[in-house]
């Protein structure tokens, strides 16, 4: 049994940077990562706007050391951000202690799937990618390429809280002392699939998406890859390791309410935030920031915003989405979130919500707009997704 | 104190007649192929038409499972804490439909609804909708350990008292696009297989199927009950010399010992590059434990595993043994600790030990 | 006029799976979407699509499809007056 569970390493690559370095530079110099589709060939590249990862898969099968067309997108980026996350957690041997790991991917093998899908028939030249569509096989190579051997591995698909229901479920097995150390976070690259997917909903935007404004359109899809190193209390003190920030607490709970939109009044945002205090033994009034799923569709916001009414009242503490920089990046969105939260923490930095002009005109509720330096103790992550899925997990500077 | 945890309840849609809980396997359905579907309930019976109408095959047969477990333990659906699904691919019949749709229409005309299904958690989401269950709610996609996945994470909740009652299954659907290209890749056999001969068709490949398995869990035990979970673990990778010990290690973490196994029911799918990994144990140190296997019944596919929960669950329950599982000919002296032991292609293999009630 | 109406309630019901209707069970006026005939918000995404792709009607905000699919007197109506 663990009292505490620690976050000893992050790695992430985004479209606002390749590691925790660049994206933080970019979150607090402003920078966005938001731009026309370049990497796929899409009918829909004048109407949509993306947030993509500047290397192009040659690029990382270079890094990677990897034959052309051997992996899809996902797992690769996937393996950069989960050796970021290793090498900052200062970890030289993966196999010293009983470790795990546990992915979010929503479309895993997609990108090649969407694009062999007939030449399978054909030819025998991309036959590596067929079992590449089980999202297990993107976890799989991770697991791989990090070393892990006779180890707790899985794969948590719950859209766009994958991530987040990630670390959740790692923390979970710190505590009850079934893993000593477990990687958690999330990969999803940009896909045909996805966009087109998202584009049968209506809720894609052809401009910047500008969370929690009344004027929004709706969101940007984002590809990104982000994991934490979570430890025990025993590894901890065996190691004599550098603490990053702890996670604290964490709920998950389904809206039940509709197949893709979230209910009216946030019956589910409320639960699982309500859950997350609860374990986090904390009080509403001990959040100091709230990094919002905020994804910008009309719907999205303005559930979540009354959520955070009913939840915190009338001193909601200041609150903003990170995705007017990244897009929204589906199941990585959790890790890319936990990420941020862990550099606010550090940095006791609230980032901007950028895009924003006009309040909603249900409530009285603005994002923080300016970049602010504030003593955190305290950070609240949202993720929400299809499905009714709703999850919450709070990060601490003290365990 | 952790608190025990029981399977109270099962519901199984697969190639056999395995939805009526008042029968066990009385009569054997025999194929001879290279895949298998699911013989499919009447959806009208579990299912509304108005909820139906946008159902994947893959929904359509969990939530006939899953209503079938429910009604078995006579629990009130407003009872269930949590919902976890296991699946290997979702319901990927309509993922390969809206890649096709992408593909065919260049991009134009495509609607939400394929889209919607394909999303892996569509199946959890939309029994949560269905019982208007707010609670915890996972899914694993896992490969072959996506089921084992959904357990733990049940297990843990229940343990701890976080829950009650945790509806948990494992559903995989076999559609066009991914049988085909299977068969190129030779993981599906290449010539039929009559279902007595599974074991002994020295061919490589398995043949490959489909179905939803769900179960009722709880921290507490109903009428129905089944039995209790005492363990289970999974491992990403075990080499093959190293299987025997890391079955002892599970055993010895559990304070058991070989002659305290009651049965094994492994997950044989009689593909020769594959299955040394069950003979490994079969033939060595559970040489003399009676042995049991089920995928020439319920054929391969990634949430295969819960059918082989179904069966041990069955087993304890009902106390008997049917002949068709039967892999060697020593009978039990008691039917009190089954061990399963399940693997895909060398991967996601994984324990799970389970006692009568 | 009639003839569109015939021919959008065919396609309803083959576009939204509701096999177990009949073309005369779906009335002129009755509301489509909740009391109705108890379509959603997907329903009404698929609607979007069938006007594309038959009338070449395109839809920017799904929420202009609210009154235009109230039923299909309004949906015949809206399709006269803008079918390309």
């Amino acid at each position: 049994m663990s009292q505490g569970v620690a976050i000893t390493g992050i790695g992430i690559i985004s479209a606002i940077g390749n590691n925790v370095a660049e994206n933080y530079a970019s979150l607090i110099s402003g920078k966005i990562g938001i731009s026309k589709i370049t990497q796929i060939e899409t009918v829909h590249k004048n109407e949509i706007m993306v947030g993509e990862i500047a290397a192009q898969n040659d690029t990382l099968e270079k890094l990677l050391n990897l034959d052309a067309d051997a992996y899809s997108r996902t797992p690769m980026i996937g393996i950069i951000a989960a050796q970021e996350a290793i090498a900052n957690a200062k970890i030289s041997n993966i196999n010293d202690c009983t470790t795990g790991l546990i992915s979010g991917t929503t479309v895993g093998g997609m990108d090649k799937t969407e694009q062999y899908f007939y030449d399978f028939y054909e030819n025998d030249l991309h036959w590596n990618h067929i079992t590449g569509l089980g999202a297990g096989d993107t976890t799989k190579k991770i697991a791989n390429f990090i070393g892990l051997k006779e180890s707790f591995v899985t794969t948590i698909s719950t859209a766009c809280s994958s991530a987040a229901n990630a670390i959740m479920l790692g923390a979970r097995m710190i505590k009850s002392g079934q893993l000593d150390r477990v990687i958690v976070g999330g990969t999803d690259a940009m896909s045909k699939f996805t966009l087109n997917g998202f584009k049968t909903l209506m809720i894609q935007s052809d401009t910047f998406n500008a969370p929690f404004d009344e004027n929004r359109k709706g969101l940007n899809l984002g590809e990104a890859a982000a994991y934490l190193v979570l430890e025990s209390d025993k590894i901890i003190a065996r190691d004599n390791k550098k603490v990053l920030a702890y996670v604290k607490g964490y709920g998950n709970s389904n809206d039940a309410y509709h197949q893709t939109a979230s209910s009216e009044q946030g019956d589910g945002a409320v639960l699982a935030m309500e859950k997350a205090l609860n374990v986090a033994g904390l009080s509403p009034d001990a959040i100091d920031y709230v990094n919002a799923h905020g994804t910008a569709t009309p719907n999205n916001d303005l559930s979540e915003g009354r959520a955070l009414l009913r939840v915190f009242g009338a001193n909601v503490p200041e609150f903003s989405s990170t995705k007017a920089f990244t897009g929204h990046t589906l199941a990585a969105a959790g890790g890319v979130e936990a990420v941020y939260s862990v550099l606010a923490l550090q940095n006791n930095i609230i980032y901007p919500n950028l895009n924003f002009k006009t309040p909603m005109k249900e409530f009285d509720l603005c994002p923080e707009t300016n970049l602010k330096q504030k003593e955190l103790k305290t950070v609240l992550s949202n993720s929400f997704g299809f499905g009714g899925n709703c999850s919450t997990v709070i990060f601490s500077k003290e365990a | 104190m952790k608190k025990s945890v029981y399977i109270n309840s099962v519901g199984s849609v697969s190639p056999q007649n395995t939805l009526d809980n008042s029968v066990f396997l009385d009569e054997i359905v025999n194929y001879e192929d290279t895949t298998l579907a699911v013989i499919s309930p009447n959806y009208k019976e579990f299912i509304p038409p108005a909820a139906a109408r946008r159902m994947a095959k893959g929904i359509k047969m969990s939530t006939a499972s899953a209503k079938t477990a429910l009604s078995e333990a006579q629990i009130e659906e407003s009872a269930v804490d949590a919902i976890i699904v296991g699946t290997g691919l979702g319901c990927i019949g309509d993922s390969e439909k809206f890649i096709k749709d992408i593909i065919d229409n260049d991009e134009q005309y495509l609607t939400p609804t394929r889209f919607i299904q394909s999303s892996h958690n569509t199946v959890a989401g939309q029994i949560a909708l269905g019982m208007g269950c707010k609670g915890h709610n996972f899914t694993y996609v896992h490969s072959s350990s996506s089921f084992e996945s959904s357990l733990l994470d049940a297990k843990m909740q229940l343990e701890e008292n976080e829950a009650k009652h945790i509806l948990v299954g494992g559903v995989d659907e076999l559609v066009d696009h991914h049988e085909n290209t299977h068969r190129f890749i030779g993981h599906i056999k290449k010539t039929p297989v009559h279902t007595n001969a599974l074991l002994t068709s020295k061919s490589k490949g398995a043949v490959f199927s489909e179905g939803a398995n769900f179960f009722l869990l709880s921290n507490e035990k109903t009428n129905s009950v089944y039995s209790q979970l005492i363990a289970l673990k999974t491992f990403n990778t075990i080499a093959l010399e190293r299987i025997e010990s890391l079955a002892t290690d599970f055993l010895s973490e559990n304070n058991l010992s070989i002659k305290d196994i009651d049965l094994i029911v492994m997950g044989n799918n009689g593909d020769i590059e594959f299955d040394a990994y069950y003979d490994e144990l079969s033939n060595n140190i559970f040489k003399e434990t009676p042995q049991a296997y089920y995928k020439h019944l319920s054929g391969e596919f990634d949430t295969a595993s819960a059918f082989g929960f179904w069966l041990a669950n069955k087993i304890l329950k009902n106390q008997n043994i049917p002949k068709a599982v039967q892999m060697n000919s020593i009978q039990p002296e008691k039917l009190q600790t089954i061990l399963l032991y399940n693997q895909y292609r060398g991967e996601n293999q994984s324990f799970v030990l389970l006692k009568g009630c | 006029m009639s003839a569109l109406k015939l021919e959008l309630k065919e396609k309803i019901i083959e576009q939204l799976n509701l096999e177990d209707l009949s073309v005369e069970e779906i009335s002129d006026s009755e509301p489509l979407f909740g009391e109705g005939l108890g379509l959603d918000s997907i329903d009404a995404l698929e609607l979007i699509v069938m006007l594309d792709k038959d009338y070449g009607i395109k839809l920017a905000d799904p929420k202009e499809g609210r009154k235009i699919f109230e039923s299909i007197d309004t949906m015949a109506a809206y399709i006269e007056a803008n079918k390309s």
